[in-house]
């Protein structure tokens, strides 16, 4: 008996390409098949906050023209790619899961959405975050919160907990979502797909909105890692639009994918070792340890000291730019605006009516920290931290080609177990928040399941700076051998 | 330090109006957050440069070329309130 053919919506961008170029099916089609999945599941899930199918079956169409004359070198012709709500989309709106940018609607497109379209992808969907992207379950949404595909009662991780759900219940072929202490890398973790996170400056970050802007990045989340290094070197470039972008050539990072890691050196943190840890996620974790090693990658422990600061570091440095980034957000020029007598009653009405908690307290935070008097014991000390931790990267790379660590501490909890608590949801990012502070890249991809209830299980892959060609290699390498990507969330919503 | 912080001076200088149940459960939580971040003391800084960027690029030009930008009437779309082609806010001077 032969299995039955996946949908078309269950296929990995490149199987669809593939299809496609051969016009065994069309883009409408596939665009048809997500848009059919959505309308079946995302009711109860809420991955998406909307969707424009006019708009999305009309891209499809004129991939459909374009296929007929051959794909010429556009690798996502015809793939449905779907879009965290952080990214500009000319003329679709845009929230950050927030009420405070009303009915906004964005003048340009990010330069991520050109590039995806020069790469024939159809762009579509508004996708589920936590608010501004600030938070690690996507509670924080004004407009509800996102459910995990394996888990109803269980969030979906955060802050791009929509596109991670979306990619895992196969809405979409693959989608974007943005990492700024881990809002990539964690949400796949807990949905079971591949989350990538590239390297500072690698993905230029115009069109996205800022949150902390020496931490964000745009990354990718598929359903596979080839798929990863296709999305990765469709958006990754020079952009004379974001002046941190990085003045490098980009790799053709599919063409790493060779399987053979015989002789990679991976080092093994001993200071992620810690309490707390959920013990199927330590066994999982190790056993992947254990399968890279017998694939051929050495296994080297390495000494990461300062761990234990960083996310306190991370607190710091996140919130106080994100105080002078949500500045902007004042009710003058764009956005809600609650009427007051002069114009600092009008921001300060606007702002306490437009955002919710989560965001008032990093604000608050952030404001606190950098204020007079303050700077040096907070702000400062913490840049100052933020040097060490990305020393203890750089000297543990010089002994070792890419590092690696659970991505999580536990699997999927439960929703509203951390939202009274601002400070245990901040520990549950403790393995991804370095990465940001030291600006290197990092790939989540699933490696097992717990038990009763199966839920996912992320590994962390941290690669040296421009290293995303080791760490895809690694992860390829590892998923091609094993088969927890081809398991499906039962969606039972 | 972090018993000094006072959640009504912070919140006007962050401008933004809360509630007297907000300010409290805030003021809360931060003194908490704010306890936690006490653990970078212990940390000897003295001699560390501080990292504003982790990717060092410096002097990062561009050509100097007129381009494309956002129209007059596309930049007011999406303002809360507008008059004679301007974004209108309330009284400043007398």
């Amino acid at each position: 008996m032969t299995a039955p053919d996946p949908m078309l919506n269950q296929l990995t961008t490149w199987q669809l390409a593939e299809k496609l170029a051969r016009r065994e099916v069309s883009a409408r089609q596939a665009m048809q098949a997500c848009l059919d999945q959505i309308q079946r599941v995302d009711g109860r899930l809420r991955a998406f906050l909307s969707c424009d199918a006019g708009d999305a079956l009309a891209q499809a169409d004129q991939a459909d023209r374009a296929l007929a004359s051959g794909p010429a070198g556009r690798p996502l012709l015809g793939v449905p790619i779907a879009l965290k709500d952080v990214i500009a989309v000319r003329g679709q709106p845009l929230s950050c899961g927030s009420k405070i940018l009303g009915k906004f609607i964005s003048p340009y497109n990010a330069t991520v959405v050109e590039k995806l379209q020069a790469a024939g992808a159809v762009v579509f969907g508004r996708l589920n975050m936590d608010e501004f992207a600030m938070g690690s379950s996507t509670e924080n949404s004004a407009f509800g919160a996102t459910r995990n595909p394996w888990d109803p009662a269980r969030i979906p991780g955060g802050s791009s907990g929509g596109s991670a759900a979306a990619v895992a219940a196969d809405e979409c072929l693959a989608a974007l979502g943005s990492d700024t202490g881990g809002s990539i890398r964690q949400p796949a973790a807990l949905c079971g797909c591949v989350g990538l996170k590239p390297t500072y400056g690698r993905v230029s970050r115009y069109g996205l909105v800022a949150f902390a802007s020496s931490l964000d990045q745009i990354g990718a989340f598929t359903k596979d890692v080839r798929d990863a290094a296709l999305v990765l070197r469709a958006i990754a470039g020079q952009d004379p639009r974001d002046s941190t972008s990085i003045p490098q050539p980009v790799p053709d990072y599919a063409a790493a994918l060779d399987g053979d890691i015989k002789g990679l050196k991976l080092g093994l943190p001993r200071e992620y070792m810690i309490g707390g840890m959920d013990p199927q996620v330590s066994a999982a974790v190790q056993s992947a340890v254990a399968h890279l090693e017998k694939l051929g990658a050495q296994i080297v422990e390495v000494s990461l000291p300062h761990t234990d600061y960083a996310v306190a570091a991370y607190y710091i440095i996140a919130t106080a730019e994100a105080s002078a980034n949500l500045a902007r957000f004042d009710g003058i020029r764009y956005g809600a605006r609650v009427e007051g007598a002069d114009p600092i009653e009008l921001y300060s009405k606007t702002r306490g009516a437009g955002f919710g908690p989560e965001v008032k307290r990093r604000i608050l935070l952030g404001t606190y920290v950098l204020s007079s008097g303050y700077y040096d014991a907070y702000y400062l000390r913490a840049q100052k931290v933020r040097t060490l931790v990305r020393r203890d990267f750089l000297q543990a790379f010089e002994k070792v080609d890419a590092i690696v660590t659970p991505t999580t501490p536990t699997a999927a909890f439960p929703a509203g177990e951390k939202s009274g608590d601002p400070l245990q949801m901040y520990l549950s990012d403790i393995f991804t928040i370095s990465c940001n502070l030291a600006g290197i890249c990092g790939l989540s991809l699933p490696c097992g399941f717990t038990q009763n209830p199966k839920l996912p299980i992320g590994l962390q892959l941290l690669g040296k700076p421009l290293g995303e060609e080791t760490i895809l290699k690694l992860a390829h390498a590892y998923e091609q051998s094993t088969a927890w990507h081809k398991e499906k969330p039962p969606l039972n919503l | 330090m972090a018993s000094d912080f006072n959640i009504q001076y912070v919140a006007r200088l962050a401008r933004i109006s809360l509630s007297p149940a907000e300010e409290e459960q805030f003021g809360a939580q931060l003194a908490g957050i704010l306890g936690y971040i006490e653990k970078l003391k212990e940390l000897d800084v003295s001699r560390i440069e501080p990292t504003a960027h982790a990717v060092p690029l410096v002097n990062v030009f561009r050509p100097d070329l007129v381009q494309p930008s956002l129209y007059h009437e596309e930049a007011l779309r999406n303002a809360p309130a507008k008059a004679s082609g301007l974004f209108a806010v309330p009284k400043i001077v007398e």
